[in-house]
């Protein structure tokens, strides 16, 4: 029976957490993710969960002792936003070449300089090339139950590797909403047991990890590396149907919302296509086509099956919260990507917004829709590349 | 009933660290490890840090190491070991584990004086059940002879080169030994290689107090030391003796000198076979000679002085 709650999206990744009962997590605060993990230390300090918790002394030692407890043989979680997730870098990709299953919930923080402690994307698509699995959610509800099937994900015996939930700071996490938990015991029979592989600790069959290879393998390991990628999205469809039996609550590789006829669409992440969509009914009632397309896996990045869902507009804007100075948006380098390979392909347009925490509204959607719209109808792309919500 | 600390009992024991690694000739490091695990009678899973040892003794699918061992990156083996570890308390506590067993991680200087100095610090400080071992050869040996903050006043190094302005380092090395012991752990000890017994008392001991445990074992280098391949012994030796190298633990707090040299060398002694200090004996040079000399007295005479007031 589903418990309907009105709770933070810090609090219930935490509950998400702590239903899975992981045998070891490091802890180390940062703002916005600092109350997720407190929450999971008093679980620990009231006996609610068997976990072990190192207090480490920085994100980088906390990625680098859930590297080494994951090896040893068990289930691992942290969780980090910001500058923290940045001082793991060097670890996330170690955590993904040695194939270890670790989840770690990653709630969006900008990056500095300037520092700025609110929400957008820079800290999770500046790691996007690290090897991990990337699910992102819109709001807490979202958050939850990726959180939950991130273990399936990752622990998957055909993919062992580490998995990131990223949901939005403060506009998320800190937010309270009415959201639905799973009991405890459905949670614990959806993702079972762990099982080991090659676990450090299984002292009968020594093993060693991390080893040095130079030219002659280095290579073919990065290959394999790539293709066990290519299996995840399977994976992700198969575990999201299992899901969907036990909560009712449908995921796939990505959302979509009144796409299907769609002329102008919007792609966005997270908590701002929450908005959109609104701007989407708004603009339906009014008999405009818009449509919206939500990512959820980023990594690996559905290509194909993104291009098919697009292919029918006419003009696409891709929003992304983070930028790559000098270049596109992140998102938009991928949707970009993936719609080249069609004949027929929608103009397409980048627009940056909410860096920050800079609000996102429902007028800055309509906007872009507005543009879209005239470039669908025949109009000159103005820019390809554009700052929203900027004060002038 | 553990095995007597004999050449003949130990030299039937298993070798846990096998021969095919890629150390130099000459290298104190392995001869260091083999000394260690022989010491140990328990279950182990080793971490190390990425350095020479590390390098040279796991490469695609060989290993030299019969025992679980992980290496990651370079400034964390202590705190890999303490996730390594966190995680055999937790299975323990749960059921699922139930051997003794113990932690040992290794790093050479550079990854635990400098860039491991904080994950050290970290996992000293949470108390995780290990022994830390620095095999100190006092340089970035495995990159090309940099200098660290454990190379030794005077040295000639690749990022302090001796030249015409300047004669090498000028800086004194960090007592890390002492800072560890701050850390109130129960024991921090410096060994040698020349020192066999000495040395592996220490592991024995280390392994039988719970909590995080720090030992400092000098490793000589002869590519780093500008010294002979067959050496190693030698200089590690004349380390201890001259008073460079003191061999000395701090348990509970409490220092004790574990081995008074009959005479205490002259540093000359110590420095004087090694390339890397040949420049002080150009004229011009003599005042940091005296200036070493002076250190190794001063850094003595404290720790002679700790011993006596039981501190």
């Amino acid at each position: 029976m589903a418990k309907v709650v009105a709770v933070t999206g810090n609090e219930a990744v935490a509950n998400a957490l702590r239903q899975v009962n992981p045998d070891v997590c490091g802890i180390y605060p940062i703002t916005p993710q600092t109350d997720m993990m407190q929450r999971y230390a008093s679980y620990i300090s009231n006996g609610k969960v068997d976990t072990e918790a190192i207090l480490v002394e920085s994100e980088h030692s906390s990625m680098s002792a859930c590297i080494g407890a994951s090896a040893a043989g068990g289930r691992v979680v942290t969780a980090t936003s910001s500058q923290g997730l940045a001082l793991m870098w060097e670890m996330l990709h170690i955590a993904s070449g040695d194939r270890l299953p670790i989840i770690m919930p990653v709630v969006n923080r900008a990056l500095s300089a300037p520092l700025n402690i609110h929400g957008d994307h820079s800290d999770a698509m500046g790691c996007r090339d690290t090897g991990w699995i990337q699910i992102w959610s819109e709001n807490g509800q979202e958050a939850y139950d990726n959180t939950i099937q991130a273990f399936r994900v990752g622990e998957h015996m055909d993919i062992r590797l580490p998995v990131m939930v990223c949901m939005d700071g403060f506009i998320i996490s800190h937010s309270i909403e009415r959201m639905e938990y799973l009991e405890d015991d459905e949670v614990k029979k959806f993702v079972g047991p762990f099982k080991n592989l090659f676990p450090l600790l299984d002292l009968e069959k020594p093993k060693s990890y991390g080893p040095l290879i130079l030219t002659d393998l280095y290579h073919e390991y990065k290959k394999a590396q790539h293709e066990v990628m290519l299996k995840v999205k399977d994976v992700v469809l198969e575990v999201a149907k299992d899901f969907e039996k036990m909560s009712g609550r449908k995921y796939g590789l990505f959302e979509t919302y009144r796409l299907e006829d769609a002329d102008i669409a919007i792609v966005i992440l997270n908590s701002a296509a929450g908005t959109t969509k609104d701007v989407v009914d708004e603009l339906r009632d009014k008999g405009i086509k818009a449509g919206l397309l939500k990512p959820r896996l980023f990594r690996p990045f559905p290509y194909e099956e993104m291009a098919e869902a697009l292919k029918n507009a006419r003009a696409v804007c891709v929003m992304d919260r983070s930028d790559s100075f000098g270049g596109y948006g992140p998102l938009f380098m991928e949707v970009s990507s993936a719609l080249y390979q069609l004949k027929n392909r929608p103009a397409l347009i980048n627009k940056i917004y909410g860096l920050g925490g800079r609000d996102y509204l429902p007028s800055h959607g309509e906007m872009v829709f507005n543009e879209l719209a005239e470039i669908a109808a025949g109009g000159k792309i103005k820019a390809y590349k554009e700052y929203i919500g900027v004060r002038e | 009933m553990a095995t007597p600390l004999t050449l003949k009992e130990l030299s039937k024991k298993e070798e846990l660290f096998t021969h095919g690694h890629r150390m130099c000739a000459g290298c104190g490091a392995p001869t260091i490890v083999k000394m260690v695990l022989l010491a140990t009678e328990y279950p182990v899973v080793a971490a190390n840090a990425t350095g020479c040892l590390e390098v040279s003794t796991c490469i695609s699918e060989y290993t030299a190491w019969k025992i679980p061992w992980i290496h990651t990156a370079f400034e964390n083996a202590a705190a890999t070991l303490s996730g390594v570890e966190t995680m055999y308390r937790s299975l323990k506590k749960q059921g699922k584990i139930d051997k003794d067993v113990k932690f040992i991680a290794f790093g050479g200087d550079g990854g635990t004086y400098d860039i491991g100095f904080q994950s050290l610090s970290g996992a000293m400080e949470r108390g995780h059940d290990m022994i830390y071992i620095c095999y100190d050869n006092g340089a970035y040996m495995n990159t090309g002879i940099q200098r660290s903050s454990a190379t030794p006043m005077g040295a000639d190094t690749t990022t302090c080169p001796a030249g015409s302005c300047v004669p090498g380092k000028l800086r004194p090395r960090k007592n890390l030994t002492k800072i560890m012991a701050e850390h109130n752990i129960p024991y921090a000890a410096q060994a040698s290689p020349s020192h066999w017994m000495d040395l592996m008392k220490k592991v024995r001991k280390a392994h039988e107090l719970p909590g995080a445990k720090f030992l400092n074992v000098i490793s000589p280098c002869n590519r780093g030391w500008r010294s002979k391949t067959n050496d190693a012994i030698t200089l590690s030796r004349l380390a201890v003796n001259t008073c460079y190298w003191p061999l000395y633990e701090i348990e509970e707090g409490i220092t004790k000198v574990t081995y008074t040299p009959k005479e205490k060398l002259p540093l000359l002694d110590f420095i004087k076979p090694q390339g890397r200090f040949k420049h002080l004996f150009e004229p011009g040079n003599e005042w940091l000679l005296k200036a070493m000399q002076e250190e190794v007295d001063r850094e003595w005479a404290k720790l002679q002085a700790a011993e006596k007031c039981g501190c």
